[in-house]
């Protein structure tokens, strides 16, 4: 238990070169191909269904991959059982040993190695008092209320000194205020033992909180895969955009363009945007997106008059009070939903009411465009993803 | 339509009638018996009561008397003992196998469990003649051993798995997570969590052999199992120590069933006891 020592060389480089899981038929994880660097908190974020756990199963050496390799500071593991790879696991349930006291499910490792009893008490109570449950080492896990089982299970799991942790849904099974609570446990935790985490979830706003690098997942493959702040800000495509929240969506075929204007039709109207119009081609699927917080909203005369460049017209169709802003929702605008995030200062200054007819107007420059191209296209730029930009992201000029 | 307050529908009181019934029935012979066991030294099978004595609880240990009270109670015990402990082993380490969906397995079970229908007595006599075909001699721990399985083992497989299908298998992908070898796991991890169960499986091992007697009569060979031997006695004792063999025997299940019974329970409650308030110097959390 010396973390100084840990930290002096990063571990728990993970790489997923080429990864394909078929159970039957079905094809749960599609030719992935991954890099997290050692050391870092990594979320595995999407919906139930996308293959986000069976990647960590993989991973942990639970599931075989169908087709391709798991490296771990670039040794190959495919194939060798959990403990040989350096991998722990906290399971959804955290599957502590009903039968056994706190203290002996953390030293169960240590037991099945043939470490002597005394010796593997003091380090399982060190290990214990190292997530504040030293108190509880006598009790039964079902003595514990869920925060205090999930902090076994992580003590139970760190005593084997992994150099990757592996967490499935940890979060889950805890209600809204102990969430965040161990949210931050887990961060700091992470911090201290100086491992590579991977943190399997369905919360976006747990991925974003917690992560280094987050990699948006959906049946299957990787949509997105960088740090926190590039897939809520920089959505490379218009899945992660909306499954990420945050971002209106402006979605059509190209009716027309000239030379920094690009006119699409998003279905119940036109929407003119300035983009840079080469490349792009009449009748091809344009998107781009535009944060609902940078969207400024103003009365509309008529709901029939154009809204011009880079806006939208449309009625409110929901106000919902958030505190220190207003989620506004209209309706009417775009193909799909369409909302404004207002402070609550400009909201109160003018308040509009459900039914009014409002233009929704941002500048040029918050217009962010998103890939149209086919799922997959991703794969052999994964190489780096942290440091990775995408390209067609530079157009807004941020 | 509102109900008048504590009025009970008439279906309460034909029910709560039958309910009767059914108690009548199944314990009011057995306390006739037991009141009767206990009957004055020359006091009849029949009521009234000729005074008190435990006369016809000593008169059972004198084999003159009652016939081979003791030998029968002896072999009852031990070979319910011997079926109780191959019916859990075989029965755990079956239910643990069809998790695997091996092939054929729905063929095996239904294999399996069909000699719940088949009738017990056919199947003693199939197996009695099996031994005599093969000019085996056959007696109470062979044979009739043999057939008494035949109708515990699909019981503790149905009870086995009724149990796994609560089991979690992070349970044991947690073993080998944290290094345990498939041995250790079991021993470990699987044993311990399905054990409430596996007593289960005992408890139904035990009481069906200690009074199975269709499978067994045309298997036992020549010394009986004790529900033989008080088969034999109904014909030939004619004294109120017949009742007082039902108290003894009665009493030794019940006995099986509150020991099983009860640490089941203790298992149980071990392991599912709520949260208790956090020790002293512990910071108090909201979810506790």
């Amino acid at each position: 238990m010396r973390p100084t020592e840990r930290q002096a060389t990063a571990r728990g480089g993970i790489e997923l070169a080429g990864v394909t899981k078929r159970f039957g038929e079905t094809v749960a994880v599609n030719n992935i191909n991954l890099k997290i660097p050692a050391g870092s908190y990594c979320c595995l974020l999407g919906p139930s269904g996308c293959g986000k756990t069976t990647i960590l199963r993989m991973i942990a050496g639970h599931e075989s991959p169908t087709e391709g390799d798991v490296l771990i500071d670039n040794e190959n593991v495919t194939g060798s059982p959990p403990v040989r790879r350096g991998t722990a696991m906290m399971f959804q349930s955290y599957a502590l040993f009903p039968h056994l006291s706190c203290l002996d499910n953390v030293a169960f490792n240590l037991k099945v190695r043939g470490v002597d009893k005394a010796e593997r008490h003091e380090r399982a109570l060190a290990m214990l008092d190292r997530v504040r449950m030293k108190a509880f080492a006598d009790r039964l896990p079902a003595q514990l209320s869920g925060g205090q089982q999930q902090r076994i299970a992580l003590a139970r799991a760190l005593i084997t000194n992994p150099r990757v942790l592996l967490l499935d849904e940890p979060l889950s099974a805890l209600d809204e205020f102990l969430r965040l609570q161990m949210r931050g446990e887990l961060r700091r935790i992470q911090a201290d033992v100086g491992i590579t985490f991977v943190h399997v979830t369905h919360t976006q706003l747990e991925a974003i909180a917690l992560a280094d690098m987050v990699v948006v997942m959906d049946q299957g493959q990787i949509e997105q895969a960088a740090s926190a702040r590039e897939v809520y800000d920089r959505p490379r495509t218009g899945y992660v955009a909306r499954f990420m929240g945050g971002q209106n969506v402006l979605s059509g075929t190209v009716v027309s363009r000239d030379a920094a204007m690009v006119t699409i039709d998003s279905g119940p109207k036109q929407v003119t945007l300035s983009a840079p119009s080469a490349g792009v081609t009449v009748g091809s699927k344009f998107e781009a997106a535009v944060r609902r917080d940078h969207v400024r909203l103003a009365r509309a005369d008529s709901q029939g008059a154009p809204a011009g460049p880079n806006a939208v017209t449309g009625r409110v169709a929901a106000i919902e009070y958030q505190g220190t802003w207003l989620k506004i929702t209209l309706e009417e605008a775009c193909g799909e939903e369409f909302v404004a995030n207002l402070p609550d200062a400009v909201f109160f200054a003018d308040p509009l009411a459900i039914g009014d007819a409002v233009i929704a107007r941002w500048d040029p420059g918050e217009l962010h465009f998103l890939s149209t191209a086919a799922k997959g296209a991703l794969a052999g730029s994964a190489g780096s993803p942290l440091t990775e930009h995408s390209e067609m992201a530079t157009a807004g000029g941020r | 339509m509102q109900r008048e307050l504590g009025k009970r529908p008439w279906t309460f009181y034909v029910l709560a009638a039958f309910f009767a019934l059914f108690v009548l029935f199944l314990y009011g012979p057995m306390s006739a018996i037991f009141v009767l066991s206990f009957q004055g030294p020359t006091g009849g099978l029949t009521f009234p009561m000729n005074g008190v004595s435990l006369r016809w609880f000593s008169a059972l240990f004198s084999q003159e008397r009652t016939g081979d009270f003791a030998g029968g109670f002896t072999r009852s015990i031990v070979l319910a003992l011997l079926v109780l402990a191959l019916t859990v082993a075989i029965s755990v380490l079956a239910g643990l196998a069809f998790r695997r969906r091996f092939f054929g397995a729905s063929f095996v079970f239904y294999l399996a469990v069909a000699s719940l229908i088949m009738p017990g007595l056919l199947v003693g006599l199939g197996v009695g003649l099996t031994y005599q075909t093969l000019g085996l001699t056959a007696s109470w721990f062979s044979s009739a051993l043999g057939a008494q399985l035949t109708w515990t083992l699909p019981f503790g497989l149905l009870i086995m798995f009724a149990v796994l299908s609560r089991f979690n298998r992070a349970y044991e992908e947690a073993g080998r997570d944290l290094g345990a070898s498939n041995w250790q796991i079991f021993w470990m991890v699987v044993v311990p969590i399905l054990f409430p169960g596996m007593i289960a499986v005992a408890l139904f091992g035990f009481t069906l052999s200690y009074d199975e007697f269709p499978r067994t009569i045309l298997t036992v060979g020549a010394k009986n199992t004790l529900p033989l031997e008080i088969w034999g006695m109904t014909t030939n004792v004619t004294s109120p120590a017949l009742y007082a063999l039902g108290t003894v025997t009665t009493l030794v299940s019940f006995t099986v069933i509150i020991v099983a019974l009860g640490s089941i329970a203790i298992i149980e409650r071990r392991r599912t006891r709520g949260p208790i308030s956090a020790p002293e110097g512990e910071p108090v959390r909201s979810d506790a």
